[in-house]
C-alpha cells in the first residue's frame, strides 16, 4: 500500500475534512465575537479614560508576553475549577480565541482611529458634532478601512494558531491525522509523510489566499 | 443700530509659557465682512480659530449676541452649529457623496427634515456652479470644486457668522478665483463673514472693515478702503509695501 | 513545589537556548536571503519567495511535525533539538527576510544610485548604504519577530521536547498543584520575554536619538 492510498482507505479523507471543517468553525466562531469585541475595546482606547486605556494597554501585554499555548493551558486547567464544572475543550479554545482576538484587534482599531487625519476631526466639530457621532461618521469609518489588511493578517494567524488546540485534546486536524497515522504505521511506513504532507498544503491553501487578498487590499488602498 | 454677533474682551492665549495673543478686544457686527491681515505668524489662524472654541484661550471673555459663552466643550458643540468655519484644507468627508457632506450636519445635528435640507443644498450648489456634481465623490473633485462644496457645507447650517481660515492658500492658483467668488457673493448677501486671507486685492474688494495683526496683537482696525490708501500705523505701511511688487 | 525550581531551570535553559539558537540562525539567513533578493535574477528571487510563502502560511506545529516524523521516513532522521531548531529557524528566517526586505526597499533610490555612482558593488553597497540606513527601519520588525520566535518554542513541547510547557504539564500530572505551576509559567515566559521587549524598546529609542 503506498502513501497516497492512505487517503482512500476506509473514510480517512472524510475525518481530515471534518477536522478542517473544526479548524474552520473554532476560527469562524471566535473570529466574529473576537473581532466586534476588539472593535469596542479599541474605541474604548481611544477615549480620554486614563485608566480604562491603562488597563486595556495591560490587557493586550498580556497577549504579547505569554505564548498563546501557555494560555490555553492555563484556561483548560484553571476554568473547569472556577466554574466547577466540566467545560468542552472546544469551548476552553474559543473563550482563549476570543480574548486574544479582541487584544489585538483592539490595538488594530486603536491604530486606526488614532491614524484618522485631525482635521476630519475638526470637519466634525465645526458642524457641531457630539463624541458618538464623531466616532459614528468619521472615526471608525475612516479608522477602520485602512486596518482591514491588518485583520485579515489576523485571522490567517487565527487559523495557524488553531493547530495548538490539540495539545489541549480538540480533535481537530492534526489530530486526526496523528491517528491515522498511528493506524498505518506499520502497512505504509511513510505514512506521516503523507499525511501531515496534506494537512501542511491545506494550511497553505487556506492562509495563502488570505495573505494574497489582504495584500491585494492593501495595495488598492494605496492607490485611493 | 447693528447687532453685535460677536464679541472678545481682552482675549488673551498662551501656548505654554510663550504668549501667541496679547489681550485682544474684537467686535463683530452683524452683516459685516470683516478681514483679517497680517505677517505670518502674526496669530491671525489663531484667534479664528479661538471664535468658534478649536483653540481654547487662556484668559479673557467671549460673547455671542450679547451672551457670555461659558467656553465648555459641551457648549461649544452647541455653539458651532451657529458658526460656521471653513478649512484651509478642503477636506470632506472622503466616504461620503458632495450632497451627503452638505447635508450631514443639518440633518443630523440639527435634526432638520431631509427634503428642506436637500432643497437647500441643491440650490446653493447650484449657485456655485456644481449641481452636476451633487453624487460625485470627493476624490472626483478639484481642491476648488472641494472647497466650495465645504462653503456651501458651511452654509446649509445657517449659521450666523461665518469664519474663513486662508481658504485659497492650498489652491492652485488656477481654482483661486472661482473660489473668492463665491466669497463675494456671500458678502453681497449680508452674511457676517471673518475672513483670514493673503489674499490682498481680495480682501479690498470684499471686505468692509480690516484688522491688521502682528506679533499677537491688533496694531490697527478701521474701514478697508482707509485702510488700503492710508494705514494708520507704520507696521501696516511697511507690510502693505511689502506686498507691492511695482517698486522692485 | 520548591523542588521544582531546578526542573523549570533547566527548562528555562532549554527554551532560552533552543529559542535564542533559532532567533540567532533566522536573523543570519533571513539578511542573506533578503540580501539574495534584493540584487539577485528574478529566477531566485521567486524561489525564495515561494519559500518564505510556504514557511509563512503554515504553522510552527506542522512544520515541526513534519521534520520530526516525517523526514526520518525519507531516511533524514533528526534529533529532537535539532528539528526544533530547523523547523524554528525555516519559520523565522521568512519572517525575518520580510522585515529586512522591507527596510532595505525603504533606502531612497537617490542613495543607492549615489553609491553606483562612485562605482560600489553590491558587496560595498551592501556594507556602506543599505546595511546602516535599512537596520534602523528594520528594528522594530526584527524585535517583533524575535519575541514571537521565542514565543513560539513553547510548540516545541508537541514533540517531547522538556521546555517550560511540558514540564509544567508533568508537574501538574504529578502534584495537581495546578495554580502553582500554572503561575510558574506565566512567570518564567516573562522572565525571557519582558527584558528582550526592554532591550528591543531601548533599542528604538537609541535610534531616534542617533538617527539622521
Amino acid at each position: 500500500m503506498s502513501g497516497f492510498d492512505i487517503f482512500f482507505d476506509g473514510n480517512n479523507l472524510i475525518r481530515l475534512f471534518q477536522g478542517l471543517l473544526v479548524v474552520v468553525k473554532l476560527s469562524v466562531i471566535s473570529l466574529i465575537l473576537g473581532l466586534i469585541l476588539g472593535v469596542v475595546l479599541g474605541i474604548l482606547r481611544t477615549t480620554s479614560f486614563k485608566v480604562i486605556r491603562v488597563v486595556l494597554k495591560i490587557y493586550l501585554e498580556i497577549f504579547r508576553v505569554v505564548p498563546l499555548l501557555v494560555l490555553l493551558f492555563v484556561f483548560y486547567y484553571i476554568v473547569p475549577e472556577l466554574l466547577n464544572s466540566e467545560v468542552s475543550n472546544q469551548v476552553v479554545s474559543i473563550s482563549v480565541f476570543i480574548l486574544w482576538i479582541s487584544a489585538e484587534m483592539s490595538d488594530l482599531v486603536r491604530s486606526g482611529i488614532e491614524n484618522v487625519p485631525v482635521q476630519q476631526i475638526e470637519i466634525g466639530k465645526s458642524l457641531g458634532f457630539n463624541s458618538w457621532q464623531q466616532y459614528y461618521y468619521i472615526l471608525l469609518p475612516q479608522g477602520v478601512i485602512p486596518v482591514i489588511p491588518g485583520v485579515i493578517n489576523l485571522v490567517t494567524r487565527v487559523i495557524k494558531t488553531t493547530s495548538l488546540l490539540m495539545m489541549i485534546g480538540v480533535t481537530e486536524m492534526i489530530r486526526v491525522g496523528t491517528q491515522i497515522i498511528e493506524n498505518y504505521t506499520v502497512k505504509v511506513p511513510t505514512a506521516s509523510l503523507w499525511v501531515y504532507g496534506l494537512i501542511f498544503f491545506l494550511y497553505f491553501a487556506l492562509c495563502y489566499h488570505l495573505s494574497k487578498l489582504a495584500a491585494y487590499v492593501e495595495r488598492r488602498q494605496v492607490n485611493g | 443700530m447693528a447687532e453685535t454677533i460677536m464679541e472678545i474682551k481682552q482675549l488673551n492665549k498662551y501656548f505654554g509659557t510663550k504668549q501667541v495673543l496679547a489681550p485682544l478686544d474684537l467686535k463683530i457686527e452683524k452683516g459685516e465682512v470683516v478681514a483679517i491681515l497680517g505677517p505670518s505668524g502674526s496669530g491671525k489662524s489663531t484667534l479664528l480659530r479661538c471664535l468658534n472654541g478649536l483653540e481654547t484661550i487662556t484668559s479673557g471673555e467671549l460673547f455671542f449676541k450679547g451672551e457670555k459663552l461659558p467656553l465648555t466643550d459641551k457648549s461649544w458643540q452647541k455653539m458651532r452649529t451657529k458658526i460656521g468655519m471653513v478649512f484651509q484644507s478642503y477636506d470632506l468627508f472622503p466616504n461620503k457623496t458632495v450632497l451627503e457632506n452638505i447635508m450631514i450636519g443639518p440633518i443630523k445635528v440639527q435634526k432638520r427634515a431631509t427634503e428642506e435640507v436637500q432643497e437647500q443644498a441643491l440650490n446653493w450648489l447650484e449657485r456655485v456652479g456644481l449641481k452636476d456634481r451633487a453624487h460625485a465623490y470627493p476624490r472626483q473633485l478639484s481642491g476648488g470644486q472641494k472647497q466650495r462644496v465645504a462653503i456651501v457645507r458651511s452654509l446649509c447650517m445657517n449659521p450666523e457668522l461665518i469664519l474663513f481660515d486662508e481658504v485659497t492658500a492650498s489652491l492652485d492658483p488656477e481654482n483661486v478665483r472661482e473660489v473668492l467668488e463665491v466669497i463675494l457673493e456671500l458678502a453681497k448677501t449680508n452674511k457676517t463673514l471673518v475672513i483670514v486671507t493673503h489674499e490682498m486685492a481680495f480682501a479690498k474688494q470684499v471686505s468692509d472693515r480690516i484688522i491688521f495683526m502682528a506679533e499677537g496683537k491688533i496694531l490697527e482696525q478701521g474701514p478697508t478702503k482707509a485702510f488700503f490708501e492710508q494705514p494708520e500705523t507704520e507696521r501696516a505701511a511697511v507690510f502693505l509695501r511689502s506686498l507691492d511688487f511695482s517698486n522692485l | 513545589m520548591k523542588d521544582s525550581i531546578p526542573q523549570y531551570l533547566e527548562a528555562l535553559k532549554v527554551t532560552v537556548s533552543l529559542g535564542g539558537i533559532g532567533i540567532v540562525l533566522s536573523f543570519v539567513l533571513g539578511f542573506l536571503i533578503a540580501l539574495i533578493g534584493y540584487f539577485s535574477i528574478p529566477i531566485l528571487k521567486l524561489i525564495l519567495q515561494g519559500y518564505i510563502e510556504l514557511s509563512r502560511n503554515t504553522p510552527l506545529l506542522i512544520q515541526l511535525f513534519f521534520l520530526y516524523y516525517g523526514l526520518p521516513k525519507l531516511g533524514l532522521p533528526l534529533g529532537k533539538n535539532t528539528a526544533a531548531i530547523i523547523g524554528l529557524t525555516f519559520l523565522g528566517a521568512a519572517y525575518m527576510a520580510e522585515s529586512f526586505r522591507g527596510s532595505f526597499e525603504s533606502v531612497p533610490k537617490v542613495q543607492i544610485e549615489s553609491g553606483r555612482s562612485i562605482g560600489f558593488n553590491n558587496w560595498q553597497l551592501a556594507q556602506a548604504v543599505i546595511l546602516p540606513q535599512g537596520l534602523k527601519v528594520a528594528i522594530p520588525g526584527l524585535g517583533a519577530n524575535a519575541i514571537f520566535l521565542m514565543k513560539e518554542t513553547s510548540v516545541f513541547s508537541a514533540i517531547s521536547i522538556m521546555d517550560l510547557t511540558n514540564v509544567t504539564k508533568d508537574l501538574i500530572g504529578m502534584y495537581y498543584l495546578t495554580k502553582e505551576f500554572l503561575l510558574m509559567l506565566v512567570l518564567s515566559y516573562s522572565v525571557i520575554i519582558l527584558p528582550m521587549v526592554l532591550v528591543i524598546y531601548l533599542l528604538e529609542r537609541r535610534q531616534h536619538h542617533v538617527g539622521l
